[in-house]
């Protein structure tokens, strides 16, 4: 039914998504989605609750299996063949839209866990921070502005700077394409601000999909925008066209 | 509030095992004089010595560093990792069994039919040879290898279905339960060639030296505070390492670990089988400091049991499952023998109490205490209230 489409790969892909379908007894969370996103690009995904945007990053990172269609991470590898380990290892970070942090670690210790390599049992067993991997962290804690925190168990952050931390540990992870669900929830203004800023400077080096509701937050990253609509993509463009679209303004204020 | 960590990433993870842990540094320094101070005060005063230590009271310590290693073992998993096991007691019994098919091997001709080849409940079912199963265990070496690999073959086999499958939680406790249920039935049976009812019982000797010896209850005595202490080395040396903080990661944020990039199943598989051979070495010391091993330590409650321990040492930090084993059964030995038919009620109470008022166990209060931030001495005030109520309620 999904055969490759072969003048689409063409061109080369981070993230290739054709024709996706997902159903739950029979509610079908994703129905023929199709999204592409080409390296170093920035995608804002926008749609109303249950629009398909959490079921979208579960088959992505593996968490779900598609009934049908295509998932490729630069245009070779079929993540739908993977797990949700196999699938962080290839190189797809992810952030929820909940702050997931580990709480009884310090802040140090989360970016420590979630720093690239290192995944296997005895490699973790015998693990010494290099030099090297201690000045990435604390860089890391720097970018992140929690190197006063370092020592402070997770579970004391505000909910902005688990935020914050949480997306540290993404950038740790140094993926290739981010998935971020909600980076802005329970952020003040000036962190929201922030936050775009350094989404933007990621999208140099990486893909990144941001999944948010704030209309502020989204025309502060100023990229793409698709708006999902019952598990499909319902438009496609600039925010400007997009909050223009008619069908998207029913979407939104219809019912 | 901050918790300052003393952590040094400079030094390597050997050792860093110890720094900043007061509490492991008393805990073996207590093992190790007790290892030392009972077996002097055993053979070196005469019995009508106040300084002397009867070999029944060694004896009794010693099964209680056992119960303090099987608590260890459970810490390791649950305590770290949210692995609630309800079945540990069946790693401790099969390691039991090894040790118990050495002893009976050992017995040789000395048994009550006198055949050299066959062990007694085997006569006496008219059995004609040894099972396959039993061969090797007149070898120590052979028995001790047994003593680690069956639990942990078993601990590997199990683990790997359930943890691939994803059980957790309430079902996993529930399955665990089955397992050690199921173990119990089948070493009830006579035809499985382990004693049925009656078990493992009436060893001889170990190494050619004599059970009933004091010079080998003192060996085993110390061999037993040995291993604890080597259990709680190695236990530190996995919870302080990063593997160690992979599993509180995965204790306390499961789905979040796998999108980390770690191999959730592989990590408990892992801690798992080394929690389940820690337990097989303490049901194999156990076993010829009492004498005997029957089905009966397959029993559910033997492995709930050991939950009460490590809950009310505190769960979560490894000295406090060693003193919570200790204290539980120092209280289990005096109250069975003052109202033996109280002492369940009296367990029960007690992880009731522990759970509502004492949710970080012995430990966590004494940490309390010491941080003198005034809430133990609220607790105090509150337990007392609670039961000075539950006395009077029942007064009325």
């Amino acid at each position: 039914m999904s055969a490759l489409r072969p003048k689409h790969l063409e061109q080369e892909y981070s993230l290739y998504m054709d024709g996706v379908s997902v159903s739950f007894d029979g509610f079908k969370a994703l129905n023929n989605l199709s999204l592409y996103i080409k390296p170093g690009e920035m995608r804002a995904i926008i749609g109303p609750n249950g629009a398909g945007k959490t079921t979208m990053m579960d088959v992505i990172t593996g968490k779900t299996k598609p009934d049908n269609g295509t998932v490729l991470f630069n245009n070779t590898t079929d993540l739908t063949q993977f797990d949700e380990a196999a699938v962080a290892n290839i190189g797809v970070g992810r952030k929820f839209q909940k702050p997931s942090v580990i709480e009884s670690l310090t802040v140090f210790e989360n970016l420590e866990l979630s720093q690239k390599g290192g995944r296997g049992i005895w490699q973790a067993l015998f693990h010494s921070l290099s030099t090297q991997q201690e000045q990435k962290i604390a860089d890391t804690l720097e970018l992140i502005a929690l190197s006063d925190k370092r020592d402070e168990l997770a579970a004391n952050l505000s909910h902005g700077q688990k935020q914050w931390l949480e997306i540290g540990m993404l950038i740790s992870q140094e993926p290739e394409l981010l998935l971020i669900d909600e980076p802005a929830a329970g952020m003040t203004d000036e962190e929201t601000m922030k936050t775009a800023e350094l989404f933007k400077k990621l999208a140099k080096q990486h893909s990144l999909v941001v999944v948010e509701h704030d209309m502020d937050f989204i025309a502060a990253l100023d990229c793409k925008v698709t708006v999902l609509h019952e598990g499909s993509v319902l438009a496609e463009g600039s925010l400007e066209s997009v909050q223009n679209n008619q069908q998207v303004i029913e979407v939104y204020l219809g019912r | 509030m901050t918790i300052s960590q003393t952590q040094s990433p400079k030094l390597g993870p050997l050792a860093t095992l110890l720094v900043g842990d007061k509490g492991g540094q008393r805990l073996l320094m207590a093992i190790i004089a007790v290892a030392i101070i009972f077996p002097f005060c055993n053979l070196v005063f005469s019995p009508d010595s106040i300084f002397h230590v009867s070999t029944y009271t060694l004896t009794l310590t010693g099964k209680y560093l056992c119960y303090a290693l099987l608590a260890l073992s459970v810490d390791l998993i649950w305590g770290y990792c949210g692995i609630l096991s309800l079945g540990h007691g069946a790693f401790f019994a099969l390691g039991g069994y090894a040790m118990g098919m050495y002893l009976m091997r050992q017995i040789g001709d000395r048994g009550v039919y006198g055949n050299p080849d066959l062990p007694d409940f085997m006569v006496f079912l008219n059995w004609g040879e040894l099972p396959w199963y039993w061969f090797g265990f007149d070898q120590f070496w052979f028995s001790m290898l047994m003593v680690l690999l069956v639990p942990g073959t078993l601990a590997f086999v199990f683990g790997w279905l359930a943890f691939r499958s994803r059980v957790t939680g309430v079902y996993l406790s529930i399955i665990t339960q089955a397992l050690t249920y199921a173990l119990m039935l089948a070493f009830f049976r006579n035809d499985m060639g382990f004693g049925g009812n009656n078990g493992l019982t009436d060893f001889k000797d170990i190494l050619g030296f004599d059970l009933q010896s004091s010079g080998t209850r003192n060996v085993l005595f110390f061999a037993s505070a040995l291993a604890l202490a080597l259990g709680y080395l190695i236990s530190r040396f996995i919870t302080t390492s990063k593997l160690g903080r992979v599993l509180v990661s995965i204790r306390d944020a499961e789905s979040r670990t796998r999108f980390l990039g770690y191999r959730v199943e592989h990590y408990k598989l892992f801690v798992f089988v080394a929690s389940a051979m820690m337990a097989g070495v303490a049901g194999a010391l156990y076993v010829p400091q009492v004498g005997i091993i029957n089905p009966g330590e397959f029993t559910p409650i033997n492995s709930i049991e050991i939950i009460i321990w490590v809950a009310v040492g505190g769960r979560g930090s490894l000295f406090g499952a060693v003193i919570g084993a200790v204290a539980v059964n120092y209280a289990k030995t005096y109250f069975t023998g003052a109202f033996a038919e109280l002492w369940l009620f009296m367990l029960g109470g007690l992880f009731v109490l522990t759970t509502l008022y004492l949710p970080k166990g012995i430990v966590g209060w004494v940490k309390h205490i010491q941080e003198g931030d005034g809430k133990a001495a609220q607790w105090l005030a509150l337990l007392s209230h609670k039961i000075s109520n539950i006395s009077f309620n029942k007064g009325a």
